[in-house]
């Protein structure tokens, strides 16, 4: 589902804030991305979602070679086949949740109807079937994650990215959240997703440990993986192995 | 591993406008105030051209009842500048001329001034001026009486006066009758009528006109006309208006002046033309005013909206889309004060031509060429502003809050 092969990100003034990645993620996983402030984990998911273009190296993302796409089809890749959820919603104030979860089909080039239709059953099987007419200004903060939640789904995508989901959330409304992906995970979608609660990503099969922009440590990784990756963290920078599915960093 | 070719999906236009309107519905108030200064513009305009356009439907009007077959000759000067003189058998002379169907002339009795009573200081004058008239004058300059009678054969050889409108005015008469008397030159004369204002001969409302004959016999009138008004068949005025001078005074064509009052009208309106330049150039600045006031508001909008912008780039919209939603959004924005301006131009206009008792037209040239403006400056006004939310990268608009 997901290939990333030596992904270096340095932006304008000098900040490398990918340091040669690759990973490898398979479809239907469930893989949290963990590490400090400022590791580079925001950075690598946008890489993932196509948001951003690496300085260097390469991103497949469901089959699709992104350095050979254009803006547009890039654009398109989004679209169809990644939802986003982002720690601050970014829902539209003035409008229902409904609409706001229909926007999710928006660029898809459904009809209204369907994308209502849609919508609809997205939003209860959120649980927020009594709150559809809602504006985001009525509902919790629990609750405007899970419209944001189903507008990131509403369009079946086979690839949910989330970047730190339960973060400006109460940990009885981060669990309601993370339930959902759970579900979502269960029903056969990849899920990344970046967190700073350590329970939650313990709960997770896959764990992706990043610092200063490397790849420090991957839970999914055979023992020699494990301890080659603790060399590197103890500063010997050994040669870099590569086994399919799980990498480290160099 | 190969996968499909990806194309971005086409917006549907229903979906455009939403989008586009987004803005509009989201922070109304300032959405009404920048669409304002357009409407305030194009009503300006639609106005300006709205109300011309009426004055020229009341003058075609107008010169449809008056006729524009009416010519006057009158004396000129001479070839040394002093005034001319009309020979007194100059009037039918003209009556002769073929296509002439009416003629009739006035002679000013000079040194007659006109007074209510004795009682008013002869330096007073009043400004009224005595005119000896024939009797076809009243038909063949096309006047109406407000009150009383024109002269006939009987009271045009009496002391009996018809007075224009604004003499009557200074005057303080308000209506004719044989007990009502205005002293001319010293000699008591009934009045016998007022008229109205008489559109095509303007110079007869501050005219006392007297009969021909009573004005020889008791002002000493020397029986000169000083204008002679003929109407000529409507082909023909022209030919009729070349020959004029030289029938009137063979001697010396020269000193005669002939000329068409009814071309005189739409000049008179003209004089008001340089004002609706005026006022057209003062509706064009309000109508740019209001397209930077658009491109503020655009500015700003796209300024505060840059998460949206980002969360609508990780929806999957692309560039192309962005733009052409903060164009629509500027497109929308000046449509609507293009509109409520064009509207809000004709009610004006209507209100105007009511008032001033013309036939309201609002030229759709106006209406439609209003709208289309505002378009182009919506257009313009947007799309720097919407250039700059498609080049905004996903990350950098969502990392902003
Ligand atoms: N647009 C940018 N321009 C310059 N530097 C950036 C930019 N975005 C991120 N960085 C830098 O890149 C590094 C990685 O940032 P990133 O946002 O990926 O961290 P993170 O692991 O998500 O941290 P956090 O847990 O605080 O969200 C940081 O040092 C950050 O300062
Ligand atoms: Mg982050």
């Amino acid at each position: 589902m997901i290939s990333l092969t030596e992904v270096r990100k340095e932006y304008p003034g000098g900040v490398v804030a990918l340091d040669g990645v690759s990973l490898e993620i398979g479809g239907g996983e469930l893989v949290a991305i963990v590490g400090p402030s400022g590791s580079g984990k925001s950075t690598m998911l946008n890489m993932l979602g196509t948001l951003d273009r690496p300085t260097s190296g390469g991103v497949r993302i469901a089959g699709y070679d992104t350095a050979r796409l254009s803006d547009a089809q890039l654009s398109a890749l989004r679209a169809r086949r990644i939802g986003f959820v982002f720690q601050q919603f970014h829902l539209s104030p003035g409008v229902s949740a409904l609409e706001n979860v229909a926007d999710g089909l928006l660029y898809c080039g459904r009809r209204p109807a369907e994308r209502r239709r849609r919508a609809t059953a997205a939003l209860e099987r959120v649980g927020l079937g009594h709150r559809v007419r809602h504006r985001p200004s009525e509902l919790s903060g629990g609750e405007r994650q899970r419209v944001a939640l189903a507008r990131a789904v509403v369009g079946d995508p086979p690839l949910l990215l989330a970047d730190e989901p339960t973060g400006s959330l109460d940990s009885a409304a981060g669990a309601g959240v993370m339930d959902l992906l759970l579900d979502l995970h269960a029903a056969g979608t990849t899920v990344v997703l970046i967190t700073h609660d350590r329970e939650i990503a313990e709960r997770l099969p896959r764990r992706v440990h990043m610092r200063d922009g490397r790849m420090v440590q991957d839970s999914a990784a055979p023992p020699l993986a494990a301890v080659n990756a603790r060399r590197a963290l103890a500063g010997d920078r050994g040669g870099s192995t590569a086994i399919a599915n799980e990498r480290q960093a160099p | 591993m190969t996968a499909a070719v990806l194309h971005p999906a086409r917006m549907w236009p229903g979906d455009l406008l939403k989008v586009g309107a987004v803005g509009l519905r989201t922070r109304p108030l300032r959405a009404t105030l920048s669409a304002l200064g357009i409407a305030i513009g194009i009503a300006a305009m639609v106005a300006v051209v709205g109300i011309s356009a009426s004055s020229r439907a009341d003058l075609d009007r107008t010169l449809d009842a008056l006729g524009t077959n009416l010519l006057t000759v009158g004396p000129g000067r001479t070839m040394f500048g002093a005034d001319a003189q009309l020979p007194e058998e100059s009037e039918a002379m003209v009556g002769r001329i073929g296509p002439v169907t009416a003629v009739a002339a006035v002679g000013r009795v000079s040194s007659a001034r006109v007074y209510r009573t004795r009682l008013i200081p002869a330096a007073q004058s009043g400004g009224i001026t005595t005119f000896a008239a024939r009797i076809p004058l009243l038909a063949t300059v096309g006047a109406t009486l407000r009150s009383g009678t024109w002269l006939n054969d009987a009271t045009a050889r009496y002391p009996a006066v018809v007075l224009g409108a604004s003499a009557a005015n200074r005057l303080g008469i308000g209506h004719a009758g044989p007990d009502v008397r205005v002293l001319i030159g010293g000699v008591y004369f009934t009045v016998v009528g007022i008229l109205e204002p008489v559109a095509l001969a303007p110079e007869l409302d501050p005219a006392a006109l007297i009969g021909w004959a009573a004005a020889q016999s008791t002002l000493r009138f020397d029986g000169h006309p000083t204008t002679i008004y003929t109407r000529a068949a409507e082909a023909q005025v022209e030919a009729v208006r070349d020959v004029l001078g030289a029938t009137a005074n063979p001697r010396s064509p020269n000193e005669v002046e002939v000329s068409r009052p009814s071309d005189a009208l739409p000049a008179k309106r003209a004089a008001g033309e340089a004002f609706t330049g005026l006022l057209l150039g003062l509706g064009a600045v309000a109508l740019l005013v209001g397209g930077v006031g658009v491109a503020n508001t655009m500015v700003i909008s796209v300024l505060e909206r840059r998460a949206e912008i980002g969360l609508r780039r990780s929806l999957g919209a692309t560039r192309g889309q962005i733009r052409i939603q903060f164009l629509a959004e500027s497109l929308l924005l000046s449509a609507l004060g293009g509109v409520g301006g064009a509207l809000l131009g004709a009610a004006v206009t209507a209100g105007y031509a009511m008032y001033q008792d013309w036939p309201p037209v609002t030229p759709a040239v106006a209406l439609f060429g209003g709208v289309a403006a505002t378009l182009v400056i919506g257009g313009l006004a947007g799309l720097y502003p919407a250039l700059r939310a498609a080049r905004l990268s996903p990350t950098e608009a969502l990392a902003a809050t």
